[in-house]
């Protein structure tokens, strides 16, 4: 976002921040103890963590005390770090973990052993996110709920919102997460008898099983400069991988 | 424009009973009919297995997946410019598009903003795969509906604007033009006049469908009242774009949630439409056109000068943190929410593609209607199947 | 000039039935050649902008040659569970519904096939037995698609087969007879309030009935806007889905060779058949300008039919069937009623 207003748009920052304020103070009134975490971008987004047993009902109050019509996705994400690692072992990979390019070498957490979940917070390998609009305000809500190892389950969210159907499937069949109360959890984008969860980190991507990675090819060292117009950033933009 | 009348609704309601009744008075056994995977009215591999009885169908169901490339998962071994090549694939009639919002959420991680000039003319590349994209839906409705000919007039005059897409990236379906922090290139010579003669084409070919297509009385008594969607039900299914806008909802991402794109500083409309059949999706899509056309004009009019692509490392790795952005993208919203660690790698991608929310409405909307509706309710609908299946 | 009439005569029966049947092949094929090249090929490659076949003979015109012998050469497919006779013999009971069709038709003052008293009856009853072509072709496929495809069709063509009927009713009264040769006889010698310079063309009287009988016809040949039985983009090809090689080829011609034939018979009872005005109608030269005329209203009225087949897009059946029921043929019995009137007061 520019910010070459500055007066205008720490109105509109603080107006909007307003906005998105007012949403957590209502869920958190509404959830009570269900509402466990929240991270909110001012000006940008918001995202909520509640615990499983207010999933639906957070859901229910998003859309009928909040205005939140809009149903926009809901998916999963496995928190767990790849046991293949990166799949990106090329010797030039690893020069580049090293090299004092990246700006953000320290932030980057490089250390492949521990569950490291992200904004909002979590405590266990699988989440489930979804994201649901308010079209009259242009705002937008992610919910986020942890999933434990030994229950992979959660409420369904179609008797609220019924394009969660097809989501739900989705899930289930990347991740292996139950929703209980769907009308019919049946593969979507798999064949029937396929086994295994795609979208799990410990699910290997056969691809790079069975060929290894290359590595980014073309790199070569740049004549003096990095200056943008001239030459712009080059790396890793010809399509070296296999798709 | 006018509205379908009370007495049509009521009349095609009241056929459709008369058929149920029937149906059951004479003990009709249901056949099962498999509409795909290979079928010239699914814009790809889609199966339908529709249950009728009679012509009238029971419950219809479609069967996804035969083109599932498995996005999520390659993304996540994948640099950040190789997901962005991979991208361009999921909607590939208008393909620049599917690019723009993943562009957008890794920026918005880096926190670095593209220069005002890539600004501009991403927007433009945009908003020309926009009308790519509907020119081709506005010949496809009509061919499915039984009219040849307009087909290739969409055909014949789309060529004006992926010849304008390849002269500046080089790709008519697959451009790979964006990068974080700018664009590839810059515009090469002579661009902004040609662009503008393709546009202005582009005009006259929306008001040949006008004429041709939607004064047509045929194409109307096909398409009026065919396929309502109430506008809260089509919220709560997810459907975006031209399709919750012809059911009345005044949204457009580009309006309320711009991020990136600069549609703030254009003069344009959004247009509804209050019907919900099939008949306003057409009307709203080519209404769509013909403003991202004039869009274009605008653009082009103001484009500032300066550098093509921000200060980024050649190596890119953008830092930890999650992102979410979504666009108006020409099928519908489109979105990307991006995990990342601080790694060259995204950690999790989750795409949300707008034909895949677009089409979970179907085996609600197709109960009970003919079997020739189901093709005009599938085609109003427009989803390209590399969305759905992604 | 040699009077061919009187030769004819003299051979016996058996050659001139031969005869017959040799003439009546040719002018049934080469008149579903000439549309096919000129309508589907050219006609429609130029209103949606493209040039058509172009590679096979000058301007592409042997390119119907080309594919005759492209759909010989392919493998005869039978679906396994299809009813193997019924199958096999739909595309001939289509076919010969057109042969038969086209003995009516006269070309020339002595250039007939048969010269018959009931020529309208007989050409409107033997019209209906495509009906039974096209619901053996849906059955005998064995598919779902056919069988729905065969379906509509029946609906549909028992519903227009009325006012085919009805618009031609008007012709013979006005007429006074159903023989065609007779026809275009009255229409030849007829005057448009006594002037006599081009006859008396029915189109002029017959307005309404040739407007129906143009649509009545583009339903009987299942052109769009009446082509549910086809609807490509839903079924397919409808009841032609697993027909494929030589007998598709028959089907493809059958279309062709009917909109021909009907459209040859539209010629005859609104447009004055073989006549043109400044030749004398009982001139020997009519005998071989007669079906040059013939052919150029024949070219002439289906170029109507298939320039509405690419533009229009298709009805609902229930909008097909509401149309036939509720419009055409009360237009049709309202039309015979003036006309009748009209006769009389006249």
């Amino acid at each position: 976002m520019s910010s070459t207003d500055t007066p205008t748009d720490s109105e509109e920052e603080a107006a909007v921040d307003h906005a998105r304020n007012d949403l957590v103070a209502r869920l958190t009134a509404h959830l009570g103890e269900g509402f466990i975490e929240s991270h909110l971008v001012a000006g940008d987004d918001l995202c909520v963590r509640v615990s499983r047993d207010s999933w639906v009902g957070a859901a229910e109050f998003t859309k009928t005390g909040l205005g939140f019509g809009y149903f926009s996705f809901l998916s999963g994400i496995d928190w767990m770090p790849s046991p293949f690692g990166r799949d990106m072992d090329a010797q030039v990979d690893l020069q580049l973990d090293g090299s004092d390019d990246s700006p953000s070498a320290d932030e980057g957490d490089t250390d492949h052993s521990t569950i490291d979940s992200g904004v909002a917070g979590g405590d266990t390998r699988f989440q489930v996110f979804a994201r649901l609009n308010d079209v009259v305000n242009g705002l937008g809500i992610t919910f986020k709920v942890d999933i434990p190892d030994n229950d992979l389950s959660v409420p369904s969210w179609v008797g609220v919102y019924p394009g969660a159907n097809w989501h739900e499937r989705e899930c289930w069949e990347m991740y292996g997460i139950e929703f209980t109360g769907h009308p019919g959890l049946r593969h979507l984008y798999l064949p029937g008898e396929f086994e295994g969860n795609p979208l799990r980190k410990d699910y290997p991507l056969l691809a790079r099983r069975m060929k290894p990675w290359p590595g980014i090819v073309d790199v070569e060292q740049m004549p003096d400069d990095d200056a943008p117009t001239a030459d712009p950033a080059e790396a890793g933009d010809n399509n070296g991988g296999e798709e | 424009m006018t509205a379908i009348s009370d007495r049509e609704k009521l009349s095609y309601i009241a056929a459709q009973a008369a058929d149920a009744r029937l149906n059951l008075e004479l003990e009709t056994e249901g056949m099962t009919l498999n509409l795909g995977p290979q079928h010239p009215a699914t814009h790809g591999t889609l199966r339908i297995i529709a249950k009728l009885d009679g012509e009238q169908v029971i419950s219809a169901e479609p069967v996804m997946g035969y083109m599932h490339r498995g996005y999520e998962k390659l993304a996540e071994v994948r640099t950040y410019p190789q997901v962005t090549a991979l991208v361009n694939r999921i909607d590939w009639v208008g393909s620049f598009a599917n690019e723009v919002p993943f562009i957008l959420a890794a920026e918005k991680l880096m926190e670095v903003e593209a220069p005002p000039r890539a600004q501009w003319i991403r927007t433009t590349l945009f908003e020309m795969s926009r009308v790519a994209n509907i020119s081709l839906f506005l010949g496809d409705m009509a061919l499915q509906l039984g009219a040849t000919t307009p087909a290739f007039f969409a055909f014949r005059d789309r060529e004006h604007v992926l010849n304008q897409i390849e002269a500046v990236t080089g790709g008519r379906f697959h451009p790979n033009f964006d990068r974080i922090g700018g664009l590839k290139d810059d515009l090469p010579a002579g661009w902004i006049t040609e662009t503008k003669r393709a546009m202005r084409k582009m005009r006259q070919f929306c008001e040949e469908m006008e004429q041709l297509v939607l004064g047509n009385e045929i194409f109307a008594a096909r398409s009026r009242g065919i396929g309502v969607i109430p506008a809260d039900i089509g919220l709560s299914y997810g459907l975006s774009g031209a399709n919750i806008r012809s059911s009345g909802v005044d949204w457009d991402s580009r309006r309320d949630n711009p991020c990136g794109l600069v549609h703030s500083e254009l003069d344009w409309k959004v247009w509804t439409h209050p019907d919900g059949d099939s008949f306003a999706r057409f009307w709203v899509r080519l209404q769509e056109v013909r403003e991202s056309t004039k869009m274009i004009d605008q653009l082009l009019d103001g484009l500032p000068s300066g550098p093509i692509m921000a200060k980024v490392p050649r190596i890119i790795k953008v830092p930890a943190g999650e992102a979410y952005v979504e666009t108006e993208n020409p099928l519908g919203v489109m979105g990307y929410y991006v995990i990342s660690k601080g790694d060259l790698v995204p950690y999790r991608v989750k795409i949300r593609s707008a034909s895949f929310s677009n089409i979970s409405i179907t085996p609600w909307l197709l109960q009970g209607v003919y079997v020739p509706d189901i093709i005009t309710i599938l085609a109003s609908l427009y989803f390209i199947l590399g969305d759905i299946d992604r | 000039m040699i009077d061919a009439t009187l030769l004819f005569g003299e051979l016996a029966y058996w050659q001139q039935t031969s005869l017959r049947v040799v003439g009546g092949l040719t002018a049934v094929l080469l008149i579903a050649g000439t549309l096919v090249y000129v309508h589907l090929f050219k006609l429609v490659s130029f209103m949606q902008s493209r040039l058509g076949p172009m590679e096979a003979g000058p301007f592409g015109s042997l390119q119907l040659l080309a594919e005759v012998g492209k759909f010989l050469q392919k493998e005869d497919i039978f679906p396994r569970k299809a009813d193997k006779f019924v199958f096999a013999a739909a595309p001939f009971v289509v076919l010969m519904s057109t042969f038969l069709l086209v003995v009516v038709v006269p070309g020339g003052p002595d250039a007939w096939f048969i010269d018959s008293d009931i020529g309208v009856y007989l050409a409107m009853a033997v019209s209906s037995i495509s009906v039974i072509g096209i619901l053996m072709a849906g059955w005998g496929s064995a598919s779902k698609y056919s069988l729905l495809g065969g379906l509509r069709a029946t609906g549909q063509l028992i519903a227009y087969e009325l006012p085919l009927i009805l618009a031609v009713v008007g012709v013979v009264i006005q007429a006074g007879t159903m023989n065609m040769q007779l026809i275009v006889y009255a229409q030849a010698d007829g005057a448009i309030f006594g002037w006599g310079g081009i006859g008396n063309p029915y189109i002029l009287t017959q307005g309404v009935g040739f407007l129906l009988f143009m649509i009545a016809m583009q339903a009987e040949l299942t052109q769009t806007p009446f082509d549910m039985p086809i609807a490509e983009s839903e079924l397919v090809t409808g009841y032609m889905t697993e027909y494929s090689g030589m007998r598709f080829l028959l089907f493809f011609i059958g279309e062709f060779a009917t909109a021909g034939v009907f459209s040859a018979i539209a010629a005859v009872l609104f447009l004055g058949g073989w006549y043109i005005p400044g030749i004398d109608p009982d001139d020997n030269i009519m005998n071989v300008l007669g079906p040059i005329v013939m052919l150029t209203k024949i070219v002439g009225l289906t170029f109507l039919v298939f320039w509405f087949r690419f533009t229009f897009p298709r009805f609902r059946e229930d909008q097909l069937q509401k149309l036939a029921w509720k419009v055409l043929i009360p237009l049709a019995l309202a039309n015979i009623m003036v006309t009748g009137i009209l006769k009389v007061a006249f």
